[in-house]
């Protein structure tokens, strides 16, 4: 009962250290397809924040310089995309996949170039790091049964980075439920005729998503290279990119549902973590591979059958022309 | 006349005339010109819209109504010209500006997001605070009071996309008041509205020019324009034509001045010689995702040599029932006898084998489903018809003799320009429908189906496409129409059916019809009990 309690609690602390960066990443889709422009690059952005927060760490040894670096990298390729996109009117899913192969490919050439580790970077000290907050007695209520542990092992002990996650899903739902920017947002993406007419600026506003979108997975990025692990490593976002994005669109492109789809994804991947090796009656063990495969497989069956009718914003992946 | 020269009549002869004495003009526009690449769309403009005054602009489509009022709306700017509103010079490069100098508008397509509330709405882009609560309350109080002053009645919680268009237009008439338009430009209001709904526009109209905003109506109804403007301006070509005041003269002089030439209203119908039922429809149902049916209990005939039109106010069905009908859209219920062909819903027939039946269809959307617009005159000339002996040779197309084919129906049909090479996006609305008209009507059809046979087709056109028409039916065919111009339908059709919610509520004899009572039945206003058979007039 003990042993299955704790089990219960481990599970659910990895699951919010693996949601952190699908959160903050499906957040900055919401932000980008709100305004009605397409983001499969949130992969690409996230890794090369990811490269570039670990490089500064590496160099400068501040953790808050990395952060720095790595906003800034993944808002520049943010603004990349809204050049090519909003300015120049191009296909948002080339222009995605375009970001992505460039992240993938240049983080790897840099890497080599700069720290002759196969593309590896210099594994940080804990200086270089955002470590763990240990909240206020933590170890002075351990002995409390169920409410000391919950407290302990689920709550206290995450990074930053982690509580930064959990704050930006209502904030997200505040700006763009709340405020007059937010309401522009979704008129943006809706109808963006609409928005011209009323005298507001379709690109200005689209730019502004963008970047908040940047922003975010700059914050994803630096989370998985300097907070989640200690050094980068080639192609170490491993897809979650397009996870968030699909668990953003499970969420109908709403803050809350996505996020809690963003906590059932962390949640399989941990699950998957815990199940490695472990026995279980009748079956015996299950494979590995089984294992790391579950969460992709449960995506493909949750998207292609369990979401319902998904409705876009309504001027999602189209340029806006100005037209009679 | 009278004629002391004053400083502006010298440039202005005839708008002048319609100006009042003391007010300067509300908007007031000097040569103004616009050309994209080689389209003169705007060529030397001059207008005077007096200030309180209702002013209509009418024109073909085409004519360059809406790239003068785009300009007003600072969507482009001039290449030369002088705008003045209110006596004072101004440059409006973005809609932005034309709000500030007091400009609002009523687009063709209204400008609203269906997923928010109607005060949501109407304060985006003119919100008082950054946070949204306190601006929509502020907002909502005066809202309220304008609501009350021009008795413009609209629920601000209400979600547009479930508001009937009319309201929705309200909404939108209310936007441009909330942002203190003193001139209000309407493009094309009516397109949408039944007659009800017009007349309870041009109601709200007139209240709001009793309380001094200027109103700018551009049309293309002749009867609109006589129904409620003061002054009018006619455009042809992208120049303006004549301006007249509304009261000194009359439809005809409007129209002949719109088109260049005279145009004859009536055409002489002949009597119907209708002969066996060609198209049965018995009990057709159609679901939907949601619980009312898109089509339910459908049952109706048309005979060999008969029009039966089919009246209501768009998105009540009539779309789909082409849809299934012309075999693009199968269905739950019921069953079609499509030229002795039984179609039931397990013996569906798909578009070609309906074309195979000898039933032509000339769809309600010519760009979606008539033609691609990205072909070639010819190639959209074959189109559906593609596999017919007359254009192969072998496994190829016989080229030379499509283009011949394609010319001789241009030559049929009078359609311009006569080059089958033309890229068929560059033909105008009329010409494109010609095209379309020109393909099935050859084909010697026993029954036409045709859905908005006139829909963005210019005056001269629309007669021809009526004749053809009414010639076609003298010929023996059953034609099968769909139209939202009431007087369309009122004027070819033999037998009117009127569709609401899915339904059809009412069919009335077509000499027997008038537009009061057939506007009623589109709104459905007697409750919706579909017809029972006995109403046959």
């Amino acid at each position: 009962m003990e042993q299955s309690f704790l089990f219960l609690v481990l599970t659910l602390d990895a699951t919010l250290r693996v949601s952190t960066p699908l959160i903050f990443c499906a957040m900055a889709g919401l932000f980008s397809e709100r305004s009605g422009i397409i983001d499969i690059s949130l992969e690409g952005k996230m890794l090369a924040a990811a490269f570039a927060a670990a490089s500064v760490a590496a160099v400068t040894g501040s953790a808050w310089l990395a952060l720095i670096a790595g906003v800034a990298v993944a808002v520049g390729l943010a603004l990349l995309h809204g050049f090519a996109c909003i300015t120049h009117k191009g296909n948002h899913v080339v222009s995605g996949v375009a970001i992505n192969i460039l992240a993938s490919g240049l983080t790897i050439v840099l890497g080599i170039a700069w720290f002759q580790r196969g593309g590896q970077t210099p594994s940080l000290p804990p200086t270089a790091r955002f470590m763990p907050v240990e909240f206020p007695l933590a170890q002075a209520v351990d002995g409390v049964p169920v409410l000391g542990t919950i407290y302990r092992e689920l709550l206290s002990g995450h990074n930053l980075l982690v509580y930064v996650a959990f704050l930006i899903v209502p904030l997200t739902w505040w700006v763009v439920y709340r405020t007059r920017f937010g309401l522009r947002l979704r008129a943006v993406g809706e109808n963006p005729t609409a928005v011209d007419t009323a005298g507001l600026s379709v690109s200005w506003l689209r730019f502004r998503a963008v970047m908040l979108c940047g922003l975010l997975t700059g914050l994803a990025g630096t989370y998985l290279s300097i907070a989640q692990n200690a050094s980068f490593v080639r192609d170490m976002t491993a897809g979650q990119g397009y996870i968030a994005l699909a668990a953003m669109i499970f969420g109908k492109w709403r803050p809350f549902p996505a996020f809690g789809a963003c906590l059932i994804f962390g949640l399989l991947d941990a699950v998957a973590i815990r199940l490695q090796g472990v026995h279980v009656a009748g079956i015996g063990e299950v494979p590995v591979e089984f294992i790391q495969a579950l969460p992709y497989i449960l995506t493909v069956i949750l998207l292609a059958g369990f979401i319902g009718k998904a409705v876009a914003p309504k001027a999602i992946g189209m340029p806006y022309l100005k037209e009679r | 006349m009278v004629n002391p020269v004053t400083d502006r009549s010298t440039v202005l002869p005839q708008a002048e005339k319609a100006s009042p004495a003391v007010l300067p003009a509300a908007i007031q526009l000097t040569r103004i010109c616009k050309s994209f690449g080689p389209v003169r769309a705007n060529h030397n403009v001059n207008i005077t819209i007096a200030a309180g005054s209702i002013h209509g602009i009418i024109g073909e489509n085409g004519a360059g109504k809406s790239t003068l009022m785009s300009i007003l709306y600072g969507f482009y700017e001039t290449d030369s010209g002088l705008i003045e509103v209110d006596g004072k010079p101004v440059t409006i490069t973005s809609p932005q500006a034309a709000i500030a100098v007091g400009i609002g508008m009523v687009h063709q397509h209204f400008m609203l997001i269906d997923t928010f509330t109607v005060l949501e709405n109407i304060i985006l882009g003119a919100e008082t605070s950054t946070l949204l609560n306190p601006g929509l309350a502020e907002a909502r109080i005066k809202l309220q009071k304008l609501e009350d002053e021009y008795g413009l009645n609209v629920d601000l919680d209400a979600m547009i996309g479930e508001l009937p268009v009319g309201e929705q237009q309200r909404v939108e008439i209310l936007k441009a008041l909330y942002r203190n338009a003193r001139i209000l430009i309407l493009d094309e209001p009516t397109g949408v509205l039944t007659p009800q709904e017009t007349t309870q526009l041009f109601r709200i109209l007139r209240a709001l020019n009793r309380e001094g905003v200027t109103i700018v109506l551009i049309t293309h109804k002749l009867k609109e324009i006589m129904a409620i403007t003061d002054t009018v301006s006619v455009m042809r070509a992208g120049e303006m034509v004549a301006h007249r005041k509304t009261e000194a003269t009359d439809a005809e002089e409007l129209a002949e001045l719109m088109v260049g030439r005279k145009v004859f209203g009536t055409i002489d119908r002949g009597t119907a010689a209708c002969g066996e039922p060609l198209l049965k429809v018995t009990g057709l149902r159609v679901d939907s995702d949601g619980a009312v049916p898109l089509l339910d209990d459908i049952s109706f005939q048309v005979r060999a040599g008969e029009i039966v039109g089919i009246a209501g106010v768009s998105g009540n069905g009539q779309s789909e029932l082409l849809e299934v009908l012309s075999g693009i859209r199968g269905f739950d219920a019921g069953e079609i006898m499509l030229n002795g062909r039984q179609v039931s819903p397990d013996h569906l027939c798909d578009p070609k084998a309906v074309r195979g039946l000898k039933t032509a269809h000339v769809p309600e959307d010519r760009h979606r489903l008539g033609m691609v617009t990205r072909f070639s005159a010819q190639e959209s000339s074959i189109l559906g018809y593609q596999d017919s002996a007359v254009y192969n040779r072998g496994p190829f197309f016989d080229l030379s003799r499509i283009k011949a084919e394609c010319r001789r129906l241009m030559d049929g049909f009078d359609v311009r320009p006569r080059h089958p090479e033309i890229l068929s996006a560059n033909m105008s609305g009329g010409n494109q429908q010609k095209l379309i008209l020109a393909r099935e009507i050859d084909k010697d059809p026993e029954i036409l189906l045709v859905g908005q046979p006139t829909r963005g087709v210019d005056i001269g056109a629309i007669e021809f496409i009526h004749r053809q028409l009414v010639e076609l039916r003298n010929r023996g065919t059953a034609v099968l129409m769909v139209s939202v111009e009431l007087d369309e339908v009122m004027k070819l059709s033999d037998r009117i059916l009127v569709m609401f919610g899915g339904r059809i509520v009412a069919e009335v004899a077509g000499p027997d019809a008038d537009e009061k009572t057939l506007g009623l039945m589109m709104a459905n206003a007697h409750g919706c009990t579909p017809a029972p058979a006995d109403t046959h007039a």
